[in-house]
């Protein structure tokens, strides 16, 4: 609270006192610690020694002796690592097709001369309204025959509507200038759509891209009903089997060197860390890439 | 396009154009719009497509509510029930149990989690430093991205009866207070992690609101010598208050749906008298009992409520002079 680069102190935001400014750096930091706590001590539990976990009951804050002997143990090739290479690949095919997709129906819906704009988008808003019940999807899945297939993960939730929205209203606040004089310069639909549009719209893209691939890295109950083969399962389905239902993870419990407490942390590790780990990059996109889009929709 | 037709115009000699053999009727300007869009139509064929199949085809799904469902005859050749589903649904006590628990859990979310991301957006707003504001606002946003099976976990493995806070009560000589898997417990539980999970996303919405008041409505406030506080209710409020409005009655909108995961992971941990909901009603009595008719007719009745429930929130919002969620 200390600084104020940035932006100059207007008269009507005073400092405030001693007291409030004490009150506030105790809420501000209550408020981070509440979240950050819970992620560090699965951290630390995970690349605890096995002695030091037993001891302490089966969570550590602080470990004193670090062993990467729970993470050696779930990448050597079991479940975990084929359900980590099966969501990656989900992630990647599945955005890219929904990005595809969402960009191809946005970019049209955002014309104003569309033929039959106005019904097609009426009909898209409208299964915002009503959305598909759990059983009617059920057996649209399987009879167009994505029954044990990766692709029951991706094709039921191509497209967002709230993502589709987003996007629309952002393409909607584009300058059209520049899209009529590429018109006259005999530009089509997809060269502007590719060598304008695009190009000004990477924090939409951006952002629409995050919440699609982490909503299919995040997939999990799907596999439950689309998948007889428990070799499919993507990592959520995973660590709902063997973290929250607590199931023996260790394929050769004998083999072992780490503590099945820090096994389980080890793999919610890993779930958590792709999301993490690029959720820095895009963040910066957030506010502008959600607000331009949501609020002039 | 009319663009494009000029040039060609003015690049070849006029030509007579041919004598029109009709008069061009409607469905002759219909199939020309048709081709002048082409290149648009079909960038937006395969995210209709999908629409088509998995939105309206699982819309026509919902007659199996009308049906006794057996597998092998197929959605098809199941025999019409006429409203026998629904007739037992309404006389089915595990399913007033359920409604019952989503009740309870939806006013509990409301008038809990409602006001959190509220105070928290006035508390980051009031950070003067950007670096601070933005480090803290990374921060709160995180737990949106993460799963519920994430979020789950870390709860268990904070709360559960092995866990850390337990751990620390006994140590401390308290002695250890069960929170995971009891079920007195299990309501304010599922609050407790909705709050966690959604609160810092929800400030964004209040944050731009926040963003966008005039400042000289402060300054003059503080001119006429009005304190923070002052400020605050008078000023602050009032401009907010229709996006308070606005989200209030959208999720008035939404009420039924309280979400499927969170609750579909933890049923086992609590049992169904305390955590069934709605959603995972579906699911147990159509997938883990195969009675499926019944099941789509559950979920039929729940997406009937929610689109009077939607239809109403946006009359209210209209009538209290706000934009609602669409336009009629």
């Amino acid at each position: 609270m200390s600084t104020s680069q940035g932006r100059p102190h207007p008269p009507w935001m005073e400092r405030p006192g001693p007291a409030m400014r004490l009150a506030k750096g105790i809420a501000l930091t209550v408020v981070v610690a509440l979240v950050l706590f819970p992620m560090w001590t699965v951290v630390a539990t995970s690349v605890a020694d096995p002695q030091e976990v037993i001891e302490n009951g089966g969570w550590v804050v602080w470990p004193g002796h670090w062993s990467f002997a729970a993470y050696a143990d779930v990448l050597r090739g079991g479940i975990v690592t084929r359900a980590l290479m099966v969501s990656g690949l989900v992630t990647l095919v599945g955005t890219t097709l929904s990005l595809c997709c969402t960009i191809g129906l946005a970019y049209a819906l955002s014309r104003p001369r569309l033929y039959g704009g106005r019904f097609l988008l009426l009909l898209v808003l409208f299964t915002f309204l009503f959305p598909p019940g759990m059983v009617p999807l059920f057996l649209v899945v399987r009879s167009v025959g994505l029954f044990d297939q990766y692709a029951a993960l991706v094709l039921p939730f191509l497209v967002n509507v709230f993502n589709l929205v987003v996007m629309r209203g952002f393409f909607q606040s584009l300058p059209t200038e520049v899209m009529e004089a590429a018109r006259v310069d005999g530009a089509g639909e997809f060269t502007i759509l590719r060598r304008i549009v695009l190009p000004l719209s990477k924090p939409v893209v951006a952002v629409v891209g995050l919440f699609y691939a982490v909503a299919y890295w995040n997939r999990f109950f799907e596999a439950i009903i689309y998948f007889n083969d428990q070799s499919r399962w993507p990592i959520g389905t995973v660590l709902r089997q063997y973290v929250i239902g607590g199931a023996a993870l260790s394929e050769s419990a004998d083999a072992t060197a780490a503590s099945p407490q820090s096994v389980q942390m080890a793999v919610v590790v890993l779930a958590t860390a792709p999301i993490v780990c690029l959720y820095p990059f895009l963040q910066r996109y957030f506010v502008k890439g959600v607000l331009t889009g949501a609020l002039k929709a | 396009m009319v663009v494009v037709r000029a040039k060609e115009r003015i690049g070849s000699p006029p030509t007579p154009l041919p004598p029109p053999a009709v008069r061009p009727g409607r469905l002759h300007t219909h199939a020309r719009r048709l081709w002048a869009d082409r290149a648009l139509l079909l960038l937006l064929l395969p995210g209709l497509l999908y629409f088509l199949v998995f939105h309206y085809g699982s819309l026509f799904g919902n007659v199996l509510a009308f049906k006794d469902y057996v597998p092998f005859l197929g959605v098809q050749d199941s025999p019409w029930v006429g409203t026998d589903n629904f007739r037992r649904m309404f006389a089915d006590p595990l399913f007033w149990s359920a409604v019952a628990n989503t009740l309870l859990i939806a006013v509990l979310q409301l008038v809990f989690f409602f006001p959190v991301p509220l105070g928290l957006a006035l508390l980051l707003h009031s950070i003067a430093g950007d670096t601070l504001r933005r480090f803290v606002q990374s921060v709160v946003y995180l737990p949106h991205f993460l799963s519920w099976v994430i979020v789950i976990a870390l709860f268990q493995h904070m709360l559960g009866g092995a866990g850390v806070v337990n751990g620390w009560l006994n140590d401390v000589g308290v002695g250890g207070i069960s929170v995971i898997g009891n079920p007195d417990a299990y309501k304010p539980l599922v609050v407790a992690q909705l709050i966690w999970k959604e609160c810092g996303w929800a400030t964004i919405i209040f944050l731009a609101a926040l963003s966008q008041v005039d400042e000289q409505l402060y300054e003059a406030a503080a001119l006429d010598g009005a304190g923070w506080r002052r400020r605050l209710w008078h000023v602050t409020l009032p401009a907010i208050r229709p996006v308070i409005v606005l989200l209030l009655v959208l999720r008035l909108g939404e009420f039924l749906s309280i979400g499927f995961e969170q609750f579909f992971l933890q049923r086992q941990a609590v049992g169904p008298e305390a955590g069934e909901v709605l959603d995972t009603f579906v699911y147990f009595t159509g997938f883990a009992s195969g009675d499926f008719g019944y099941a789509a007719a559950v979920s039929l009745f729940k997406g009937a409520i929610g689109v009077a429930l939607i239809y109403t929130a946006n009359k209210v919002a209209h009538r209290l002079g706000e934009q609602g969620v669409y336009r009629s």
